[in-house]
C-alpha cells in the first residue's frame, strides 16, 4: 500500500478550528453535538474526517460553511480561515466567502444539483454571485473548468439538465462548480459514497489532480476506510462529537492508539473471500435463462428496448449464499425482483423446489410467496412507520393462516434471535436505529420460514460496525435454519465476507460466475478485475493493521 | 413535443363529445315531454305538435343528436325559449364581464398567493407563517357571498373606495373597469388565494429541504435567489395543477359573485336560465364551461414542461 507521506509542517495553515463546540440550545440539557474539537488543515493537504453516522462529521463541515441547521448553534471555539475568525462574520459576509474561498461538494450528486436549471447555468451562477465578470467571460470560464474536470463533449453537457447526465458526470459538475473560483479550502462530504467503485476511483483521482494543480486544502469526510487509505495525508477519527484520534494516515492505520479506531478498522470487511462451504446438492432455487426486457411497447412507434437481464442462469443450494455483484445498472436488482416476482420476467424459468414460478399467475404464486422473502436496502423506509413492530412481523404469518397467538410467540422468539428486547414488539420503527431496523426487517422475513432469502443491498446503508453485526446475524440464521441467500451488493468486501459463490453482472449479462474464492482472488474476466482494482484500499488489511498478503494466495479463513 | 400537443388537442374531442351527449340527453331524458316543458302548461295539442316538428323531436334520437351537433359546430346554439333571441348572441353579450373578472381574479390570486406561500414556507413556524395559514383557513371556510357582503360593507359603504355594485366594460377605461371589478375579483380570489397559498407553502417547504437548496446556499446565493430562482421553479408544477383545477371553483364562484355585485355576466345568465328552465341556454352554458375547463387544464398540462425539463413528451 502506497500511503501519502508528504510533510505539511511548512505549508501555510488554511483552516484551523479550535475548541469548536456545537450544541442544541433549545433541547433539554443543552446536548453537545460537537465537543471542543480541534482540526488544522494546511495548503495542498488532504485531511480525512472519518467516523460512523452521527459522529459529527457533517456538522463540522456545516459549521465551517456557516450552514448549520437552525436548531444547532456554535456555543464556543473559533474557526480561523487563513488567519481570520469566521464565527463573528455576518450572514452577508459568510455568503461572500462561500464558493469563493471555501467550497463544498456533497454526497448525492443525483439531488445536489437543481433539476430545473441547466448545469452550465448552475456553474455560471457561482461567478454571477461572486464576481463582476461579463457574461461571455463567465461562459468561457465555465467551459474551461468543465474541460478541467474531464467532462466529455463539454458544449453539449453545458446545455444539459442534471437528469440527462450520469452520476459521475453530475459529481464532476459539482466539483467544477466548487472549484471554478479557486477556493483555498474544499470540503467534500462523502462525495463518492453514492457512486460505483470505478466512478469513485475516477472522482478521487480528479480531486487529487485538481488539488495538486491549485494547491487547494481538502477536508474530506467519509466513513470508508478504503478511501481514507487511498487519499488521506492526515486522518481525524470522530466518535459522538469528539475527535478520538488523529495523525498521519500510515501511522494511524498501522498503529491505531484509541480502542475506537481499532474497532472501526477491525470492522472493515476483508477483501479476501471466505472459503466455500461444503455445498449440499440440495438445490432449492434454479434460475434458467432468465431474461427481462424493458420498453419496446408504444402504440404509434416502436420504443427502444433495454435488456436489463440477459440469459441469467444459476443454481442455489440450501444453506448457501450466492452473491450477485455489479455496478448500478448492471441488472442485479432486476434479477432479484424477477426471482421475487415483484416484476415479471420476459422469458426463462425460475424453479423454486421444482415448481416454475416464472409464469405463475398472482393467485397461483400465493402459496409460493412464503418460501421467498426479501430484505431491502433502506431499513428507514421498508417498515410501515404507523405499524408497531409486532404488526409488521405477524402480518405475513397471519396471511398464511397462523393464529395470532402463535405468530406473536414466534415474533417474540425471533426478537431475541436478532438481538433485540422482546418489548421492542410494542414499539414503532422510528424508535430504532438503522441497524436495529435492519434486524427487524430480517426478523420479518424469517417469520415466514422462507427457503430463499433475497437481500438486496441489505447492509449498504449501514455503518461498518453495524454492517459486521448484521452479516453475522445472517450467517447465524443461515446455519440454524438452512436458508439459502441471494445477496445483491455492489460492495466486493461484503461479498467476500458472506458469499459462497459470486456472480458478476455487467449491463444485464453475467460475465463471471464461480466460487467466491476463485472469482475474487483470481478473476478471469476483465470487468471483474476492473471492479476489484477500483476497490479503494484493497491492498491494505485493515483488520490486521498491515499490508494485505497477496490476495491470489489467500488462505481460507 | 409538437406531436404531443397535437395528440392532447385531439384528445379534447372525445371529452367534448361525451359532454355533448350528456347535455343532449339532459333535455331528452328529463321526465316529461320536452315539447310540453318548452310550451308550458297552457299549450294546446296543436301547439305541442308544432314545437315537436320545429325541434325535430319526432325523429329518432340519434338523428336528433347528429342534427344538433351539426348545428353546434356551425355556432348555432339554438334560440332562447324565454327571450326568443339566439343563445349565441346572449352568451356573446354576457361573456365579457365574466371573462374580464375571471382573468383579473386569477392574476390577483397568483400575485398574492404565491408570495404569501413562499413567505410562509421560508419563515416556517413564525408569526408570518401562522398568519398565512389562518387566512387560508378563513378563505376556505367563509362562503363567497358572505365575503362579498363583508367587502361591500367595509370598502364600499364604510370607506367609500369602490362602488357597491355594477359593471363598466374595460373598453370604457381601465380605471373605471377596475373600480367596479376590483371588489368582485377580490371576493372571488379569497378561496383561490387560500388554495394556492397553501399549496405553494406545502411545496416550497418540501423543496426547501432538498439537497440542491443546500448547494445553492453553499454557493453563497442570497435568500432571494435561493427562494425564487432555485426553489420556486421546482415547486411550480403542483401549484400550476391547483390553479388549473381551481378553475372549477371559479366557475361556481362567478354565479354567486355576479349576483352579489349585480354584474351582467354569464353566471347570472345561467342562474336565470335554470330558474326559467330555458333549456337551450342551460345546454350552451354547460358546454361552454366544460370546454373552458378542459382548455385551461390542457394549457396547464402543456406548461409543465416549461417549468420542469424532466417532463418531456
Amino acid at each position: 500500500m502506497l500511503f501519502k507521506t508528504r510533510n505539511f509542517d511548512d505549508a501555510p495553515v488554511v483552516l484551523e478550528a479550535k475548541g469548536l463546540t456545537v450544541s442544541l440550545p433549545d433541547t433539554k440539557g443543552d446536548p453537545k453535538v460537537l465537543k471542543s474539537i480541534n482540526v488544522t488543515i494546511r495548503a495542498s493537504e488532504t485531511v480525512c474526517l472519518v467516523g460512523e453516522s452521527g459522529s459529527g462529521k457533517s456538522v463540522t463541515s456545516l459549521a465551517i460553511m456557516g450552514l448549520l441547521p437552525e436548531a444547532l448553534k456554535v456555543s464556543s471555539g473559533t474557526i480561523h480561515l487563513q488567519g481570520s475568525d469566521l464565527l463573528p462574520l455576518t450572514q452577508a459576509q459568510m455568503r461572500e466567502l462561500r464558493a469563493a474561498r471555501v467550497a463544498m461538494i456533497f454526497q448525492e450528486p443525483m439531488t445536489a444539483l437543481n433539476p430545473v436549471l441547466r448545469v452550465g447555468d448552475q456553474i455560471m451562477e457561482v461567478m454571477e454571485l461572486h464576481t463582476s465578470l461579463p457574461a461571455a467571460e463567465r461562459r468561457k470560464r465555465a467551459l474551461a473548468i468543465m474541460e478541467q474536470v474531464h467532462l466529455p463533449d463539454v458544449p453539449r453537457i453545458f446545455a444539459s439538465y442534471p437528469h440527462q447526465l450520469s452520476g459521475g458526470q453530475r459529481q464532476r459538475i459539482m466539483i467544477a462548480m466548487a472549484l471554478v473560483l479557486e477556493p483555498v479550502l474544499l470540503i467534500a462530504d462523502e462525495p463518492t459514497t453514492a457512486l460505483d467503485v470505478t466512478t469513485q476511483k475516477q472522482i478521487l483521482a480528479l480531486i487529487d489532480e485538481l488539488q495538486q494543480d491549485h494547491g487547494t486544502a481538502v477536508l474530506f469526510i467519509t466513513h470508508d476506510m478504503g478511501v481514507v487509505a487511498e487519499i488521506a495525508d492526515t486522518v481525524y477519527v470522530m466518535k459522538q462529537g469528539e475527535i478520538v484520534e488523529s495523525g498521519a494516515v500510515e501511522t494511524l492505520l498501522r498503529h491505531p492508539q484509541a480502542d475506537y479506531t481499532r474497532a472501526l478498522l477491525a470492522a472493515v470487511p476483508s477483501l479476501s473471500p471466505r472459503a466455500a462451504r461444503a455445498g449440499a446438492d440440495d438445490a432449492v432455487l434454479r434460475v434458467e435463462k432468465l431474461n427481462k426486457v424493458y420498453g419496446g411497447g408504444g402504440i404509434l412507434k416502436k420504443l427502444p428496448t433495454a435488456h436489463a437481464a440477459k440469459d441469467v442462469t444459476f443454481t442455489l443450494s440450501r444453506g448457501q449464499t450466492l452473491g450477485i455483484v455489479g455496478e448500478s445498472g448492471s441488472g442485479k436488482s432486476t434479477v432479484a425482483r424477477c426471482i421475487m416476482r415483484l416484476i415479471d420476467p420476459t422469458s426463462g424459468r425460475i424453479l423454486l423446489d421444482d415448481t416454475d414460478i416464472a409464469t405463475l399467475t398472482r393467485g397461483g404464486l400465493r402459496p409460493h410467496r412464503q418460501k421467498l422473502q426479501v430484505v431491502f436496502q433502506d431499513p428507514m423506509r421498508s417498515l410501515n412507520p404507523r405499524w408497531t413492530i409486532a404488526d409488521s412481523l405477524i402480518e405475513g404469518p397471519l396471511n398464511y393462516g397462523t393464529s395470532r397467538k402463535d405468530a406473536l410467540a414466534e415474533a417474540a422468539r425471533l426478537m431475541q434471535v436478532v438481538g433485540l428486547p422482546t418489548d421492542a414488539l410494542a414499539r414503532y420503527p422510528h424508535q430504532f436505529s438503522g441497524g436495529q431496523r435492519q434486524r427487524i426487517a430480517i426478523a420479518r422475513a424469517v417469520m415466514m420460514r422462507p427457503d430463499v432469502l433475497v437481500a438486496d443491498e441489505a447492509v449498504s446503508a449501514l455503518d461498518v460496525s453495524v454492517q459486521a453485526q448484521v452479516l453475522d446475524l445472517l450467517d447465524q440464521l443461515q446455519r440454524d435454519l438452512g436458508i439459502a441467500i441471494v445477496f445483491i451488493t455492489h460492495d466486493l468486501r461484503v461479498a467476500a465476507q458472506i458469499c459462497d459463490e459470486v456472480l458478476v453482472m455487467q449491463r444485464g449479462a453475467v460475465v463471471e460466475h464461480g466460487p467466491a474464492a476463485q472469482v475474487l482472488a483470481a478473476p478471469a474476466h476483465a470487468y471483474t478485475r476492473a471492479l476489484i482494482d477500483a476497490a479503494p484500499g484493497r491492498s491494505w488489511d485493515f483488520h490486521n493493521f498491515q499490508e494485505m498478503r497477496d490476495p491470489s494466495h489467500a488462505e481460507p479463513a | 413535443m409538437l406531436g404531443y400537443i397535437l395528440r392532447r388537442i385531439l384528445a379534447v374531442i372525445p371529452v367534448m363529445l361525451l359532454v355533448a351527449v350528456f347535455v343532449f340527453l339532459l333535455l331528452r331524458l328529463t321526465p316529461g315531454d320536452p315539447a310540453a316543458i318548452i310550451a308550458g302548461d297552457m299549450a294546446t295539442p296543436a301547439q305541442l305538435d308544432r314545437i315537436r316538428e320545429a325541434m325535430g323531436l319526432n325523429q329518432p334520437l340519434h338523428i336528433q343528436f347528429v342534427t344538433w351537433v351539426g348545428q353546434l359546430l356551425r355556432g348555432d346554439l339554438g334560440v332562447s325559449l324565454i327571450s326568443n333571441t339566439p343563445v349565441a348572441t346572449m352568451v356573446a353579450d354576457r361573456i365579457g364581464p365574466t371573462f374580464s373578472i375571471a382573468i383579473l381574479t386569477i392574476i390577483m390570486s397568483v400575485a398574492m398567493a404565491v408570495p404569501m406561500g413562499v413567505l410562509a414556507a421560508w419563515k416556517h413556524r413564525s408569526a408570518a407563517d401562522y398568519a398565512v395559514m389562518t387566512f387560508s383557513v378563513l378563505g376556505f371556510s367563509v362562503p363567497v357571498f358572505v365575503i362579498g357582503y363583508i367587502f361591500i360593507l367595509i370598502f364600499s359603504l364604510q370607506l367609500g373606495w369602490f362602488p357597491v355594485q355594477g359593471y363598466t366594460p374595460i373598453g370604457s377605461g381601465f380605471g373605471a373597469f377596475l373600480s367596479n371589478a376590483f371588489l368582485p375579483a377580490l371576493t372571488l380570489s379569497t378561496i383561490y388565494i387560500a388554495l394556492i397559498a397553501r399549496m405553494t407553502r406545502a411545496n416550497m417547504l418540501e423543496v426547501l429541504g432538498e439537497d440542491y437548496i443546500r448547494t445553492a446556499r453553499a454557493k453563497g446565493a442570497p435568500e432571494r435567489t435561493v427562494l425564487f430562482r432555485h426553489a420556486l421553479k421546482n415547486a411550480a408544477v403542483p401549484i400550476l395543477t391547483v390553479i388549473g383545477s381551481g378553475f372549477a371553483l371559479l366557475i361556481g364562484g362567478v354565479v354567486v359573485t355576479e349576483t352579489v355585485f349585480n354584474i351582467p355576466g354569464i353566471g347570472r345568465l345561467t342562474v336565470d336560465a335554470i330558474l326559467a328552465r330555458d333549456y337551450p341556454v342551460i345546454q350552451a352554458m354547460i358546454l361552454l364551461t366544460s370546454f373552458l375547463y378542459v382548455l385551461v387544464n390542457l394549457l396547464i398540462d402543456l406548461s409543465y414542461s416549461f417549468f420542469d425539463p424532466r417532463i418531456r413528451y
